[in-house]
């Protein structure tokens, strides 16, 4: 395809979009390239060595070296035809270092033993000038050495190995099922991605690590003429932290008895597809719902970005704290709250919980990117807000004795700092299945999937849409409804959560492409939970006549 | 050095042509330098520069097409890339939408390059940053900001012939003051091509101001108001609506430019007659490339007139196929072909003001959304400095917003535009919008 075909892409919408955004798009490559190592993790640890001890020499007091390898491979689709196959590579070094008490940091591509003392030489320079302006000198959370470690998705197939010809074909024939079955248009694209990241630190850690992440996702649209009214249905896909094995869906990652299947752990993309061919048509007759007050019934496909913007956002410290304050923003959730022990985020039933392990995840890694063990621990337990998520540098505002892990850089020449792991809503202890929770709604909508979002910037006030909302009367689903969206408060919407659907249910969420930093680094992150009752929450009509 | 010149970029391609054996090659070349500094709690967090330079090859066999990029230089390099991009080519599906490439065409000479702003350092930087802070902390506020400029150029050669060359510079600074307390917030955000128009100074004051004045809102109720939008609250709103005055999305009947019974909204009155929106990439404020992507040249083009939409972007392919004339986009501004931008009055936001007897004062917006993609209707919030007016002056600040609106409806309920200036990638006015939709408050700060 034409580099202009890739740049035209943006008008795809969401797979277009994250196109553009996408981290760590170096040159391209050949598929076959993308399966030969660059250098073993000897020869990464030589390198490292280099950089360590030139850092040490120019007065460093600490440093990290991070030696990446990032591979991208995109198939995108539309109709009968394929738009764009990509495969790039980023490869390169970046060091950070502290020098009289401030941060520094320096990365070159250039990968020669003379090239990195140079860059680690600059890295030094650079701490000791921005030192001539600290306020604060950086106090570092102890770190152990870890020594040579490894760490590896748990992949069943890696993607890479997948030919380009099998994808291709397999995304031209979800569009053929689309077209066939009556809808006017279809792009369906897949996106992999392969962080090869070497991680060594003058704390004496060595870790290599090999991540691997997939998203699958497709937006059929169907006209209608006469009208001149157009829907699209989008996937009920998420991304995940695996390899193509998602691709493929058994009886068991199944979940039907709904009004469509929805998918646990594996993906059925050409199912899936059908299903939205159906939906797509209903939605343009679909009634326009009546605005008012509404029980919600919340599918994991939905709630998650909810829990991503509501709860994930504004405990991210560096946000609390104003370091966000000009770009992603700060928040409501602030220090003296959490100093209580008593702030009353959620209902009884809310607990959540930030992991950086959850297999499946897109935030699955055994270490970070300082070089912090990875674990779970509670955001918000039983309703009341009793941690955040921090890096090394911030682990002493809370009085914690160790970084949580937070840390991330979107490529090897990118600063990493704090970033969100997955933080998940825990399911119920009892057992709950959605088919009695809806049963027990009088006046409700059942919303899923990823609509249009949008939150405040220190994470009050929010308004969501969806791919699909079904409206419940007396207990029972009557019908398809059309220009939904909700409006709450966090603290009012979590406090109104009065049901949730046991661990059967308990399903991730994706984003692939989460912004934050300025310049802007793009992060993935995974939102577990289970189907979750909200009730009396405010519904309005977005329709408009132009 | 990144920024080549256009001889030594014309020999480069050259060059690498010279390696080309597929039915068509075109090669582009592009690189950029640009550095930044930010600042958060006064003070500075992170700075930075980066520079790259690289190489695209599109190698055609028929309608199989590869591309393959580079960023290394030697012949052996430039040759190797080329092969590499044939070889993709052969494997290729083929793409019942490929065109054949353009010949040779004269493009005017851009205007955007900016000496001054290519030759900022991180020590000019930091003495405007400095600036800025030494504001906030005068002032016992807190402010994060973020200053950054770019220089870049992009040339484009193919075996037809065609040479385009095209180098522009920028500068943004943005930055937000809380008050201490954390009850009031100011915010400014501006880009220009040349850096002796940005003083930081200056700025901070203004965002500085609101952060002062907009403490202590009181609530009022959410519904339909007369709205003041100051020129970055307008190019927040509609500075990506000049995006879908697109003829294929319109065409296929999945936009809003899209006709019932079929067939596009070009030569309806669709707006105020008030509105007039053209894009120039020859605009000194906001100067953009004069040829596109795909070699096409980017002229002045019309895209409102008195209300009336006179044109629709349309692409090489989608022209053939309708039989009509293939016309470049607006794109994005800087690198892109020129922004959106709205003709206005001569009227200050201060006139503005005056002339109102009830309404509600914008700064900025926040977090906007796509709602609904057949009527535009988008969502986010105000910030950073919202006020009620009265009787022709500001009264005191009010709570934030949450709104859902059209910017189509917007335009159809114009009552007032002032005098344009650039915002981010637009020129825009000064605006009063009547019965623009608030639906609910928002504590944010």
């Amino acid at each position: 395809m034409k580099r202009r075909n890739f740049i035209g892409l943006a008008g795809m919408g969401a797979a277009g979009a994250l196109l553009q955004g996408m981290p760590a798009l170096g040159r391209t490559i050949s598929e076959a390239e993308a399966l030969v190592m660059r250098a073993d993790a000897a020869a990464k640890k030589r390198m490292a060595d280099v950089a360590l001890q030139a850092a040490r020499s120019k007065g460093a007091t600490y440093t990290d070296v991070r030696i990446g390898r990032y591979l991208n491979q995109s198939v995108v689709t539309r109709d009968n035809r394929v738009q764009n196959v990509a495969n790039t590579e980023s490869y390169g070094i970046g060091i950070r270092v502290i020098a009289n008490g401030s941060w520094g940091f320096a990365a070159s591509e250039k990968m020669d033993n003379d090239s990195i003392a140079k860059t680690a030489a600059l890295a030094v320079a650079i701490a000791k000038g921005n030192a001539k302006l600290l306020t604060e000198p950086v106090q570092l959370a102890p770190q152990k050495g870890y020594g040579e470690v490894s760490w590896k998705t748990p992949i069943e197939k890696n993607a890479f190995e997948i030919p380009v010809k099998e994808k291709v074909d397999l995304l031209l024939s979800v569009n053929d099922a689309a077209l066939k079955g009556g809808a006017n248009f279809i792009n369906a694209a897949l996106f992999m991605v392969n962080e090869q990241k070497y991680f060594a630190s003058s704390d004496g850690s060595y870790i290599d690590q090999d991540i691997h992440r997939i998203w699958p996702t497709f937006t059929v649209t169907k006209t209608d003429k006469a009208t001149g009214k157009f829907q699209t249905r989008d996937a009920l896909s998420s991304p995940m932290g695996m390899g193509y094995e998602y691709m493929y869906a058994l009886p068991e990652h199944k979940l039907t008895g709904g009004p469509t299947t929805l998918y646990k752990g594996r993906y059925d993309m050409l199912e899936d597809v059908q299903a939205a061919t159906r939906q797509v048509a209903e939605k343009i007759t679909a009634k326009s719902v009546e605005p008012g007050k509404y029980d919600l019934i919340l599918d994991p496909t939905h709630l998650g970005l909810t829990i991503h913007e509501s709860t994930g956002h504004p405990t991210e410290l560096d946000r609390v704290l104003g370091y966000e304050a000009n770009y992603a923003g700060t928040s409501f959730l602030t220090l003296d709250k959490w100093k209580t022990k008593k702030f009353n985020y959620g209902s009884k039933l809310v607990n959540i919980h930030a992991d950086r392990l959850q297999p499946g995840s897109l935030g699955a890694v055994g270490y970070d990117d300082e070089g912090v063990k990875c674990g779970e621990w509670e955001i918000i337990k039983d309703g009341i807000l009793v941690n955040y998520q921090t890096i090394r540098d911030q682990a002493h505002i809370l009085g914690l004795p160790a970084s949580q892990g937070c840390c991330y850089a979107d490529s090897w020449d990118s600063i990493q700092f704090q970033r969100m792991p997955n933080v998940s809503l825990m399911p119920n202890t009892q057992t709950r299945s959605v088919a009695d929770m809806i049963k027990g709604v009088k006046k409700g909508i059942y919303i899923l999937g990823r609509g249009s979002y949008s939150i405040d910037q220190q994470r009050y006030n929010f308004q969501f849409g969806g791919q699909l909302f079904y409206e419940i009367k007396d207990g029972q689903i009557v019908g398809m409804l059309n220009d939904v969206a909700y409006q709450s408060n966090t603290q009012e919407f979590w406090n109104s959560m009065t049901d949730i659907a046991d661990k059967n249910d308990f399903r991730l969420f994706g984003t692939f492409n989460d912004g934050k930093g300025q310049p802007s680094q793009s992060s993935a992150v995974s939102h577990g939970s289970s189907t979750a009752k909200f009730e009396g929450v405010n519904v309005i009509n977005t329709a408009r006549k132009i | 050095m990144a920024i080549l010149s256009k001889d030594e970029a014309q020999t480069i391609l050259k060059k690498v042509l010279s390696f080309a054996k597929a039915d068509e090659t075109e090669v582009n070349l592009g690189g950029s330098q640009s550095g930044n500094i930010r600042t958060a709690r006064n003070a500075v967090s992170t700075a930075g520069e980066v520079s790259n330079l690289s190489l695209g090859v599109s190698s055609s066999f028929g309608k199989r097409t590869g591309n393959a990029t580079i960023n290394e230089f030697d012949d052996a390099s430039l040759e190797k890339v080329v092969r590499r991009a044939e070889e993709l080519a052969r494997l290729a599906p083929e793409n019942p939408e490929y065109m054949p490439l353009l010949g040779p065409a004269t493009f005017k000479e851009s205007i955007g390059f900016n000496n001054s702003t290519a030759a900022m350092t991180p020590d000019t930087r930091a003495e405007m940053v400095a600036k800025s802070l030494k504001v906030a902390k005068d002032a016992k506020l807190e402010s994060a900001g973020f200053l950054q400029n770019s220089a870049g150029f992009r040339a484009m050669m193919n075996s037809k012939g065609l040479f385009a060359y095209n180098k522009s510079t920028d500068v943004s600074f943005s930055i937000t003051v809380r008050n201490q307390e954390g009850t009031g917030s100011g915010y400014i955000d501006h880009s220009y091509n040349d850096v002796s128009k940005l003083d930081t100074l200056a700025l901070t004051k203004i965002a500085a101001n609101k952060a002062v004045t907009s403490a202590g809102a009181k609530a009022i109720e959410p519904g339909r108001y007369t709205v003041i939008l100051e020129p970055l609250a307008a190019s927040d709103m509609l500075g990506g609506i000049i995006r879908g005055f697109e003829q294929r999305t319109a065409d296929e009947g999945r936009s809003f430019m899209s006709k019932k019974g079929g067939g596009t909204r070009l030569g309806e009155r669709l707006f105020d007659e008030k509105v007039n929106i053209w894009s120039d990439p020859m605009n000194p404020d906001l100067p953009g490339s004069t040829w596109s992507g795909d070699g096409m040249p980017v002229d002045k083009t019309v895209w409102v007139e008195n209300g009336v939409v006179k044109n629709l972007a349309c692409s090489r392919f989608w022209a053939q196929k309708k039989g009509i004339q293939p016309l470049s986009g607006p794109g994005g501004g800087r690198f892109g072909g020129g922004g959106m931008i709205m003709g206005g009055g001569t009227a200050s936001l201060e006139d503005l003001i005056k002339n109102t007897e009830k309404g509600i004062l914008v700064t900025r917006f926040w977090y906007i959304r796509m709602v609904d993609q057949q009527t535009l209707v988008q969502t986010g919030l105000t910030r950073d400095g919202t006020y009620y007016i009265e009787n022709g002056q500001i009264k005191f600040p009010v709570k934030n917003f949450r709104f859902n609106e059209s910017p189509i409806i917007m335009l159809n309920n114009v009552e007032e535009l002032g005098k344009p200036v650039r915002s981010g990638s637009s020129i825009l006015p000064p605006m009063k919008i009547r019965d623009f939709t608030f639906t609910s408050l928002s504590d944010a700060i």
